[in-house]
């Protein structure tokens, strides 16, 4: 996410790096339970430190006691058991954990949890469901613009973002959008119509 | 009711065509597109699972020698910390495709730089990855590993075919080439890093893995953990891409096993991007010598190809370079040859359609310079070069497309004909070029069994531990069912991945759609035979449709209330030994080369491709899509980089290691040429998963030298390399 100073100042106050207290958890409290401490280790490893947070996802609060050093994407995976996000590097360089904070697209693999407190959160699942589709999900759909699925929830979720960018004004210009977001599979041309596809039925 | 099918035939008689509804080989959208549109498909790592434990793997520091101490204490401290796992049973490599039995153990032996040796095992990934990055661990260090295919001795693979006298033909033909091609190595690095979650309950061992071929998988599995295959149950109903990196049962996968024995708790294991690189498959660099003779009409008298790759001491594969060219063109005095060097870089094994991927872009890049040598069309040549029978074995092919895929694509491209000189055509600091090459991918079929059900409310169901890697599995299974029992789509559900079921071929090496096809085709014909003897008719005049008999009473009425099941099973039989099959294809590409910084863009590409039945137009064409894509970074951006000190990979991720991106990727247009090989399988079809990217690279690098008179000898065709292969006056 675009890290702005207030945001990272945000962070810093809830002792992001000092560590926080751990509470109540939606989790088993086996899976989670764990005093922090503050002080490092004689050996200079850095102690397990947790804090409490409140994200909001889908339209939803989660309360969570989190692992500071989690990113938003584990923490949507391991914690919300909501899996549609993909981890495919970790380190920011294939787009298929791409989810929406605040409207924009963003790597959840490159954001910490703690960064996204206060920042509406949007993953696939809250996109659309099979029964009320996106018709950024339909036109994947349609136009085959996947094969093996693992890309495909950071694709679409790019795909939504580049048409509100209005970076979707032609074939060579989406091509340049979208190419943060790798398909091994190399869905390419099909991804390229579907964004076409969902413009005219975003925008009509 | 069981059928057994042995292919010792032509299928020349196939219902298939037949069938009233004609839903076979339309372009029906994937059935597994809703779950993965909308992210509820479950991929390995995905199930939840109450109290599963976090493993990370940790990977040698050293290139060759022993692991002499894993000093556990070094982490037991750490929060959350449950275990480390440092057994014999762990697998320090990746078992090769259709292995079946387990891959190279212990990890404590070390071959190669990145080498799994134990596994931390905690409450959470951050805890475990923490504590696997602070394991202590001592080496014996052997300093006398070769890392470099140039420097290392080399053993043959195999025979090789000699026929004649290659060198007298090149001393006396008219027209000659004779020249060295390399090629680097790749990474498949499909999408979904490899991921298992093993559970184990003291008796039976349940995993959810990411793999390509359970039916393999689960005999190496039970090999590695000295296990009996029936303890086992391996799931993979959805696989994040696998392009051979999942053929064979790979690390994690068993590394989660061991660890949930011994611990006794549910253990999930995901490999880092880096460690996919690092650990799983490379594809072998190639050197490769072609040497091309002909008459002065272009006709080959005389083909060589030799080639060297390299792989790990022990392992059995070699990059098969020459698979194709033993067929592909004619030429009465032949030297093929394939040697092996042994390094100590990680496993090589199969990426993307093994030998054809690198030999083809080698060979036809050959048959470019010998077109100009002779002054004729490079289609031309290839078309004067179609052997009438496989020129060394004397046998027939199934079904030969060639010639029509080359005349139709290069008409569907625009393809201007004649002898060629670079350097035509400019735009402002651009040059502009168009090149051309052939497709071929040997066809094979495999042994698969796959049950349907048709059921008594009117559904059927197909089940087979068959997998679908995003390769349309579910969708040609789920038209073919329907197609045969005259159900619409929505009316078939196609189970894949358990090997609960029956087994099935597994996907690689592209046979997976004719062979498990043919399986459901078989049992799809044992049901009909029931329906008809309730209907009283016979199977040939059985007619069924939208879910009635006829066309009158419906599949409910008549099965009232009792369903009809059958398993097929398909067997390859003595055609396979009698024919040489392949499917076919031609590429034509347009690109343009920066006169200046030597970056080459592909403007546009166009691939015609013949592999008997379509069965579907949708995801044969995404297929095909996918191949002409891999092409493009073949030709252009993909290349292992391994440091020469010690062999470790430089570029083991995917900032360093260049797939295609969607910019890299421009208007392509593919041509299914449908047809019928009943030679081929059941269903007269052949494979088609990787015939897309077997030649598609020298198209490019025919196109560069068309453009701006660089003939570069090296892929891929880095910025670099193009500007120090043109001429001064580009």
């Amino acid at each position: 996410m675009s890290e702005t100073p207030d945001r990272m100042d945000f962070v810093s106050r809830r002792g992001l790096m000092k560590g926080g207290v751990a509470g109540a958890a939606i989790l088993p409290a086996s899976a989670r339970a764990q005093t922090a401490s503050s002080s490092e280790d004689a050996d200079g490893t850095v102690p397990l430190q947790r804090m409490n947070v409140t994200l909001d996802v889908n339209g939803q609060a989660r309360q969570l006691t989190i692992d500071t050093r989690s990113t938003l994407l584990d923490v949507l995976r391991h914690d919300l058991d909501l899996t549609g996000s993909k981890k495919g590097c970790d380190h920011g360089q294939c787009g298929a954990c791409t989810v929406h904070i605040d409207g924009e697209r963003r790597l959840s693999c490159l954001t910490l949890a703690a960064q996204a407190e206060g920042h509406e959160i949007v993953t696939i699942e809250g996109l659309g469901s099979e029964n009320a589709l996106h018709p950024m999900q339909q036109a994947f759909v349609d136009n085959d613009a996947f094969q093996c699925g693992y890309c495909t929830p950071g694709q679409i979720m790019s795909a939504v973002a580049c048409i509100r960018e209005g970076h979707a004004g032609s074939d060579a210009e989406i091509r340049e959008y979208m190419s943060g977001n790798l398909c091994r599979c190399a869905a390419y041309p099909n991804i390229v119509a579907a964004v076409k596809q969902a413009k005219s039925g975003m925008e009509g | 009711m069981n059928i057994h099918v042995k292919q010792d035939e032509a299928a020349k008689e196939c219902r298939l065509d037949d069938m009233k509804q004609g839903i076979l080989g339309r372009d029906v959208s994937r059935p597994d597109g809703l779950p993965k549109v909308t992210g509820t498909a479950p991929y390995a790592a995905e199930y939840k699972i109450d109290g599963c434990l976090e493993g990370v793997i940790v990977t040698s520091t050293i290139v060759k020698g022993e692991v002499t101490n894993i000093d556990a204490s070094s982490v037991l401290d750490m929060p959350g910390v449950e275990a480390v796992i440092d057994d014999p049973r762990l697998t320090a490599r990746a078992a090769q495709g259709t292995a079946g039995e387990a891959p190279a153990q212990p990890a404590r032996k070390v071959g190669y730089f990145g080498q799994p040796v134990a596994v931390v095992v905690a409450r959470t990934f951050e805890e475990a990855r923490d504590a696997a990055k602070h394991l202590k661990i001592e080496y014996r260090v052997e300093d006398d590993a070769i890392v470099d295919p140039e420097e290392a001795d080399a053993e043959a693979q195999g025979d090789g075919t000699k026929m004649g006298d290659l060198a007298e033909a090149m001393n006396s033909a008219r027209h000659s080439v004779d020249v060295v091609i390399t090629t680097e190595g790749h990474n498949s690095a499909p999408m979904e890093p490899h991921a298992a979650i093993a559970e184990w309950d003291g008796d039976k061992l349940t995993v959810h893995a990411s793999l390509q071929m359970l039916n393999y998988n689960i005999s190496e599995l039970a090999d590695s953990l000295d296990l009996d295959e029936e303890k086992i149950r391996l799931i993979a109903r959805y696989v994040g891409g696998g392009f051979g990196s999942k053929l064979g049962v790979s690390e994690e996968t068993v590394a989660a096993c061991v660890a949930a024995m011994e611990l006794q708790r549910p253990v999930r294991v995901v490999m880092s991007r880096q460690q996919v690189f690092q650990c799983v498959m490379r594809r072998s660099e190639t050197r490769q010598r072609l040497r091309l003779a002909a008459d002065e009409d272009g006709k080959l008298i005389g083909f060589g190809h030799e080639a060297r790759v390299s792989n790990l001491p022990g392992e059995e594969f070699a990059e098969p370079v020459l698979q194709s060219s033993e067929f592909l063109y004619r030429g009465e005095n032949r030297l093929l040859e394939l040697e092996v060097a042994r390094i100590h870089r990680m496993t090589a094994g199969s990426v993307r359609a093994p030998g054809e991927a690198v030999g083809m872009p080698a060979l036809e890049a050959a048959m470019d310079m010998l077109a100009e040598k002779v002054g004729i069309d490079p289609v031309e040549l290839r078309l004067r070069n179609i052997p009438e029978r496989h020129p060394a074995k004397d046998l027939p092919f199934t079904d030969h497309s060639l010639a029509e895929c080359l005349t139709k694509g290069a008409e569907a491209f625009g393809w201007d004909k004649g002898p060629r000189k670079p350097m035509q055509k400019r735009e402002g600091e651009w040059w502009i070029g168009t090149g051309m090459a052939s497709a071929a991918r040997v066809h094979n079929v495999s042994e698969a069994k796959a049950r349907v059900t048709l059921k008594a409310d009117g559904t059927a169901l197909v089940e087979t531990d068959m997998t679908d890697i995003g390769t349309g599995t579910y969708a040609i299974l789920t038209q073919l069912a329907g197609e045969m029992l005259g159900l619409p789509v929505d009316k078939v559900l196609v189970d894949l991945g358990d090997t609960n079921h029956p087994r099935g071929p597994g996907s690689g090496g592209s046979w997976g759609a004719a062979s498990i096809g043919s399986a459901v085709f078989v049992a799809c014909e044992a049901v009909r035979k029931q329906v008809a003897e309730k209907a009283g008719v016979s199977e040939n005049e059985l007619s069924l449709s939208d879910g009635r008999v006829m066309n009158g009473a419906t599949l409910t009425d008549l099965l009232d209330g009792a369903d009809i099941s059958a398993e097929g099973h398909y067997e390859p039989g003595a055609i396979s030994e009698d024919y040489t099959a392949s499917g076919f294809g031609a590429f034509f590409a347009e690109v343009r080369v920066n006169r200046y910084t030597g970056e080459t863009r592909v403007n546009r590409m166009l691939g015609s491709f013949g592999f008997g039945r379509v069965l579907n137009a949708k995801t044969a064409r995404s297929q095909c899509l996918g191949g002409v894509t891999w092409s493009i970074g073949l030709a252009l951006t993909e290349g292992l980089k391994f440091d020469p000190r010690d062999g470790h990979l430089a570029n083991c991720d995917l900032a360093e290691y260049h797939v295609p991106v969607n910019r890299d990727v421009p208007e392509v247009e593919i041509l299914l040429l449908d047809g019928r090989d009943p030679l081929a399988s059941a269903i007269q079809a052949k494979g088609v998963g990787e015939l897309g990217m077997c030649g598609g690279a020298a198209a490019i690098a025919n196109a560069i030298y068309n453009a701006c008179g660089a003939r570069v000898l090296d892929y891929p065709m880095t910025p670099d390399r193009v500007i120090a292969a043109m001429p001064e006056n580009a």
